[in-house]
This record gives C-alpha cells, structure tokens and sequence, in this order.
C-alpha cells in the first residue's frame, strides 16, 4: 500500500499552479466549484487507492 | 369499489373460552413478513397464531421488487415458482441525467442459479400467494390459524411465565396466553409503542409520489431511473414494470408540498401525462405519497417479544431492501423460534437473530442512505459533487460506479455470528465461508437449494460425511458450479449448512465430534 506523497514531486509546479488558475479563469465561484469538484473525482479515480485518499482528506481538512 | 376479503372476520371458539386459551406463538401482522414465518413454522409444525386487523391483502402495489434471496426462501416455503411465475423478470436498469442516458447496469447473475436476479410482483400478489399456501398447508392439517379482523389491542402482560395478551374484534375482546409473540405489524408497529421501544435513525425531509398506472406502452421491461428529468425538474423519477400491464411511477416531490393536494387525481394524471407524453392512454390504479425513515430498534428481541421487517427497521425504497430484508428475517428467525418451541436449542438462540439481523440492517440502513443522499443531496456542496458526478458520467465510464440511484437488496453474510465456527477452509471460496447463505449451484440433475431440506445438513465434497452425526448428508456430483462455489482452490470440502440456508462451518474433513460441536455452537447452546 502506497502512502501520500507529502514531499514535492513536481518538476514544474510553478507550470501546474498556472494551469489551476488558468482553469478557472473567467468562472463565477459556483463554475469553479463545480470545476473543482470534477476535478476531485478525476483525481481520485486515478490516485485509486482508498489509503492515500483518506490520509489527503485528513490533511486537507486540517488545512 | 368493494375489497374482496381474504381471510373474513371468523369468531373464534377461543373467544367464549373460560380461561384464556395458550398459543405457543403469536404472529402480529398478517403482511409477507408475518406470512413468510408463519409459513415457515406451520411446515416445521410449530402451532401458530396469526393476528390482523384487516381482513384482506394489502392495497396498492406497495413492495414490488423481489430479490434472488428472497425467492430461494420463498421456494422453501412452497411459493417460489408460483412467485417467478406470476412476475415480471427483469435485468437492465437504465440511469438518465435530463433527457440523456448516462449509465446503464444488468443484474443478470452467473449462471447456474434457479431464480432470476429480480422480479416485480405487486406485494398483494405476494401475500395472496402465502396465504394460498397457508390454506394448502392447512388442508394437509398444519396447525396454522390465520384471523382477520382480531385485533392485536393492548400491553402484553409477563404473567405466570406467559404473555398474556388481548384481542379486539367487532365481537368484543378477548384474552389468549402465549409463549412468544412475534411483531410483524409494520413501520408504524403498534406492539412496539405497547412496549414504549426505541427507533433511531434518520428521517429524510423529502416526499415521494407513487402512482400505480395501467397503460398499453411499449416501454421495455427495465428499471428506468431519471436525476433530474424535463418532465419533473430538479427532482428524480422511477418507472418500473409490474405484472397486469400495471407499471409503478414514482416521482420525487420535494418537502415543502401541499400531500392532500398532490394526491389529487387530476394533478396526479397531468403530472404521470407529462411524464409519459400526450400520446401515452393510461389509468391511474393506486395513489399514494410517501416519506421515508431509515432507522432501527436496538435490539429485536425484547423478553419473549421478538420484532421482523419494518417494525424492527425501516430503509429508504431505493434498493428494495425493505420487504427482502424482511422476508431474510422471517427466514432467520423461524427455525431459531421452532428449535426453542421444541426444546431443541436455548432460549439464548434467538439472541443470535438479534445480532445476525441488527447487522444486515445495519448494511441496509448504510445502502440505502447513501442513496438517499445521491438522489437527494442534502446540502449544497454534496449536490455539487453529486451533478459532477452525473456530468462526468456521461463521456466516462470511471464515474458510472459514483452514480447512486439505489443499491439492490443483497443478503447478509453474517460474518460477526456468534453461530459461526473459525473458518477451517481458508482456501475455499469467500462467498461460502462461514456465515455466508449458500449460492445456489446446477447438479448433475436440478438446483443445489432445492436439494436443502429446511434442517442442518452437511455437504460432503471429494470427502465422507462421519457417521453418527445424526445429520442428512448430502453428496452431489460435482459439478463446474459447485466446483467454483463450493471448493476453488481446495481439494475436498465439508460445509455444516443452517435450516435458512446460512453455512455454519467448513473444513477439508472433519470427525463426528468436529461436526457435533459445531452443530452445538450453531443452535446456540454456547451463547
């Protein structure tokens, strides 16, 4: 069972954080939610490992 | 229109008793989940008392989605092909978000079973059925006495080591004794307000229209199911098929209506028209609206008062995990009830339906919220994840499995059973360990269930049975399917199996006093 990754794993996170924000460009808050909220699922589904999920939602919710 | 009245109001000779006449069971409720176990008793001999206040089957087609489980129970009670019979099969379900398909599952099962995955049967064509059966078992001199209008009155009373009990007819009351009374009369379950017992759950602010429609459609015989449809917007819809050209509607109203007002004939007929368009005749057979509970009693065995089916808990319908749960109750408890009734097991026994069927609740009540909170989100952000759900499900297949319109009634394994034995066949199948009710499988001639006989029985499998167990044995040719169900990777295989069908314990081989203490634990008497 793979563990979340909590070290930095990307090679261009400043590309990536551009591409989040580009996203959501031009969306009214609730067009971004929904974004958002595709955008979870889709990342869930690939991560697919119920562990990791849970362990990013603890996280996440401690802010 | 008058109801034709199935089982009249008879007065009974117990009613000018001078002391009151002793029942060693009393039944509460005379719905499937009454029928079914006192079905169950009569076949095993058990003298029992059914009790209702009506006089006739139930109205409208209520229950209509009957599982696998529920019709292998039925088939031991004598009704099951009469059931698949009379019903309409079916597999598809189709799933739409507005006017578009999304989605769409098929149920159809593994072959080698007798029943079908599911069938659809008005619950008063169910309960005609049992009490059909109920009049044969009675002609062939079961001690089964069904009464119509004798009414299930007041606080049972602890007397004398009896329940003292009384009865309400239009004659006046009358009082009876019995050693066990079973509450099988409904979500609203008078008994259990006599007895001042808790139900705790959730209750879902939301309200459902169903309308039972006649009608000459070319509909396929699938489960359709819309989020979200043009022709009731923002809410959900369900057409399914019943027998009789009858199809059942179910349109999701929301919470802040007006009941007496949406149950009006007209506004009911524009709104089933709109649904299912101008060039659509039909007629609408029953009307009802309908709020939904998903909560349970703590425990089910309260003394010698024992509760089944919604009395002891309630689901939301999406699943049909109501009447089929409650049916699985019926089947669990009977052979416990009887075993207690001739001194065979201990009283403690019936504890173990308490633990067995709190936990299929449980599963129940867990599914059937979920989708419940698919259908009807209950707070902002869970719609939105809910329609980027029903948005991506349209192009992906990755979202299909989060679309939740109602999870199909599954039986329990009842893994956490004090009646269990370890597991001592950790290389057979998962879904024959211990705990698990048997899967049907094809033999060389007929049904693996059919050849059950309703008592414990042990299944000898590339492997003899010991002598001396006093137990029927059973040893079919293997076949390919039970091969696959029964055996997998192991070489040989002997399963210890309950009157319900359940596995109590497995091993490669096993000796006589294996089998014996298993048999021991199983009725209870460790508990």
């Amino acid at each position: 069972m793979s563990t979340l990754i909590t070290t930095p794993n990307l090679k261009n996170a400043d590309d990536i954080y551009a591409m989040l924000l580009a996203a959501h460009e031009d969306l009214s808050l609730e067009g971004s939610t929904a974004l958002n909220a595709r955008l979870v699922l889709l990342l869930v589904n690939h991560i697919g490992d119920a562990g990791v999920i849970e362990e990013a939602l603890e996280m996440a919710k401690q802010g | 229109m008058t109801t034709p009245e199935h089982y009249p109001y008879q007065r009974h000779r117990d009613q000018d008793a001078a002391r009151p006449p002793h029942h060693p069971v009393t039944i509460v409720g005379a719905g499937p989940v009454g029928l079914a176990l006192a079905l169950d008793l009569a076949q095993r001999g058990i003298p029992t008392l059914i009790l209702d206040d009506n006089t006739h089957v139930s109205t409208g087609s209520r229950a209509i989605c009957f599982a696998k489980r529920t019709l292998e129970i039925a088939d031991r009670l004598g009704v099951g092909e009469a059931l698949v019979e009379k019903g309409v099969q079916w597999n598809l379900g189709k799933v739409f978000s507005g006017a578009q398909k999304i989605y769409e599952f098929n149920l159809q099962t593994e072959a080698g079973h007798k029943n079908p995955a599911f069938i659809n049967l008005q619950q008063y064509h169910l309960e005609t059925e049992l009490i059909t059966r109920l009049r044969a078992l009675q002609a062939e001199g079961a001690p089964v006495d069904l009464r119509g209008g004798h009414r299930f009155a007041t606080r049972p009373e602890w007397v004398n080591n009896k329940l003292v009990c009384v009865i309400q007819t239009q004659d006046g009351p009358y009082a009876i004794t019995t050693d066990w009374l079973i509450a099988c009369d409904g979500a609203n379950s008078p008994v259990r307000h006599m007895l001042h017992q808790d139900f705790e759950g959730r209750v879902f602010e939301d309200n459902f229209l169903i309308a039972d429609v006649t009608m000459q459609a070319d509909f396929p015989t699938e489960r359709w199911f819309w989020f979200d449809p043009p022709f009731n917007p923002g809410q959900s819809a369900l057409l399914h098929k019943q027998p009789d050209g009858v199809w059942r509607i179910d349109l999701q109203l929301g919470w802040e209506i007006d009941r007496k007002a949406e149950q009006d004939p007209d506004r009911v007929r524009a709104r089933v028209a709109q649904m299912l368009g101008p060039d659509v005749d039909f007629e609408l057979e029953w009307v009802s609206i309908y709020t939904f509970q998903c909560r349970r009693m703590r425990s089910f065995r309260h003394g010698h008062v024992l509760f089944a089916g919604d009395a002891a808990h309630q689901v939301s319908p999406f699943g049909a995990r109501g009447a089929n749960s409650g049916l699985q109750d019926a089947d669990n408890l009977g052979w416990k009830l009887a075993s207690v009734v001739q001194g065979d097991a201990p009283e403690a026994l019936l504890d173990s339906y308490t633990a067995e069927r709190v936990q299929a609740a449980d599963e129940n009540i867990l599914n059937s919220t979920r989708s419940t909170d698919f259908i009807t989100p209950k707070s902002e952000m869970s719609r939105i994840f809910r329609d980027a759900v029903l948005d991506l499900a349209k192009e992906h297949a990755f979202a299909r499995p989060f679309v939740n319109s109602g999870r199909l009634s599954q039986p329990s394994t009842y893994d956490a059973s004090p009646l269990n034995t370890p597991d001592a066949l950790p290389t057979g199948p998962s879904q024959t360990r211990p705990g698990a009710p048997c899967p049907d499988a094809r033999l060389t001639d007929g049904y693996f269930l059919d050849s059950l006989e309703g008592d414990f029985c042990l299944l000898a499998l590339n492997t003899t049975a010991p002598e001396g167990t006093g137990l029927t044995i059973l040893s079919p040719e293997i076949t390919d399917d039970l091969r696959t169900r029964y055996l997998a990777e192991a070489a040989s295989a002997l399963y210890l199996i309950r009157p319900d069908q359940h596995i109590a314990a497995r091993w490669p081989s096993a000796t006589a006093e294996h089998v014996t203490q298993a048999l021991t634990r199983a009725k209870g008497h460790a508990l």
